[in-house]
């Protein structure tokens, strides 16, 4: 899904821009400061991104995969608890 | 099939408050969470944000026209990038290597990253949507004289086309060729010349304003 | 095993599980080498945890288009350029 060279598409380059939103450099800074503690780097990154399932791999925008890779990888270490995001967002 | 009618990639995610995705109250959340649980600095936060909003594609653009104007720097440029960049004062961000492409009569490139968005940002801010975009992605590498045309651009027919897909550890930028009808500009001019696009090579630089007699 | 800028190289049509960094669409297809860059952390194992080492050296490796599509549509001489590491490259006798 991530492996896109060559997929036959008809789709015309939207090249429109955003500047980004307050949220997505956080999640970019993010990872930046993970990466500084040594608890995730840029292939687990892509890694976790390239597990999304297909479908929402293709709906989600760009540092919406980022999270998601980000929730996914720290889960798998321990660094956050099964839920535990979900938790203080419904608090 | 249908994962492939659906590749666009714009924000889909359903709106919360305001104009913000759910992912934006989840994002500022992991970071208190993150925060509070001592597995991050918040300095470590801010100080990546400032870096990002710090970035431009005027410092390419630097690059670019000191080359143009200075041949041997051109070649330290072609040799090393990075210090190349480092030699102008200019940050060229954590990436190992920045590769820098030149353009000439006979060979245009052009640069993708197939397989998610890798893109010298220290020099050029961060990349826009739609080279993150899954048609640019996807037709960079099969099509690009297409998407060239999409772009407005058309070369001549006797260039060859080169595209590098960034797939590593690797950074490329690209050194657009001097205008014509520049010689007597400055390198300050010559770099507002310099667009990021030029330096993805998807446009050439813009063309330098009328001389009023 | 090192590859010599020139030498002509073929990216290995082997499967992948996992995190790689090799695109589908380059894999059986032959080029040549342009330069090599220098030697980096194996993101197929870095992607997992562990500190991705020994460093595997990476390669510039350029294709023609025409090789690498079978309907390309652009100019004969159009040439693709990708980074590759050397544990997907064999050569080409």
């Amino acid at each position: 899904m991530h492996d896109r060279g060559g997929w036959p598409t008809d789709a015309p380059i939207d090249r429109s821009e955003h500047e980004l939103a307050d949220w997505e450099l956080l999640t970019d800074a993010l990872l930046g400061a993970l990466g500084r503690r040594g608890l995730m780097n840029v292939d687990e990154l892509r890694r976790g991104i390239e597990s999304m399932p297909p479908g929402e791999y293709a709906r989600a925008s760009y540092y919406e995969r980022w999270l998601f890779s980000i929730e996914t990888v720290l889960s798998e270490k321990g660094v956050l608890a099964v839920g535990e995001l979900d938790a203080r967002l419904s608090r | 099939m249908s994962d492939h009618d659906h590749d666009h990639d714009h924000p889909h995610a359903p709106l919360t408050n305001g104009d913000e995705p759910a992912a934006a109250e989840r994002a500022r959340a992991l970071e208190e969470l993150l925060v509070e649980k001592g597995v991050i600095a918040r300095e470590d936060v801010r100080e990546r944000i400032d870096w990002l909003v710090s970035r431009s594609p005027a410092d390419g653009a630097r690059l670019v026209a000191r080359a143009w104007v200075d041949r041997e720097f051109n070649e330290r440029l072609l040799a090393d990038a990075r210090v190349a960049a480092l030699e102008l004062g200019l940050d060229p961000g954590p990436s190992p290597v920045l590769v820098a492409v030149e353009n000439t009569q006979a060979v245009h490139h052009m640069v993708v990253c197939t397989l998610c968005s890798c893109y010298p940002k220290g020099l050029l801010g961060p990349p826009p949507d739609w080279y993150k975009s899954l048609p640019y992605r996807s037709r960079a590498v099969s099509d690009p004289r297409g998407v060239l045309g999409e772009f407005g651009v058309e070369l001549e027919d006797d260039v060859e086309l080169r595209v590098l897909d960034s797939t590593a550890d690797i950074r490329y930028l690209v050194i657009p060729r001097r205008p014509a009808g520049s010689e007597t500009m400055s390198e300050e001019e010559l770099a507002a010349l310099v667009t990021r696009d030029s330096m993805i090579g998807v446009a050439q630089p813009a063309a330098p304003a009328p001389v009023a007699s | 095993m090192s590859y010599r800028p020139g030498q002509r190289v073929r990216v290995a049509a082997r499967p992948h599980e996992g995190h790689h960094r090799t695109p589908a669409y380059l894999k059986g297809k032959v080029g040549s080498v342009e330069r090599m860059h220098a030697s980096f952390t194996n993101p197929e194992t870095r992607a997992y945890g562990t500190d991705g080492l020994p460093e595997q050296p990476l390669y510039l490796v350029g294709f023609a288009q025409r090789d690498v599509w079978p309907d390309y549509r652009g100019h004969g001489d159009d040439r693709i350029f990708v980074d590759v590491f050397e544990h997907w490259l064999e050569r080409v006798e």
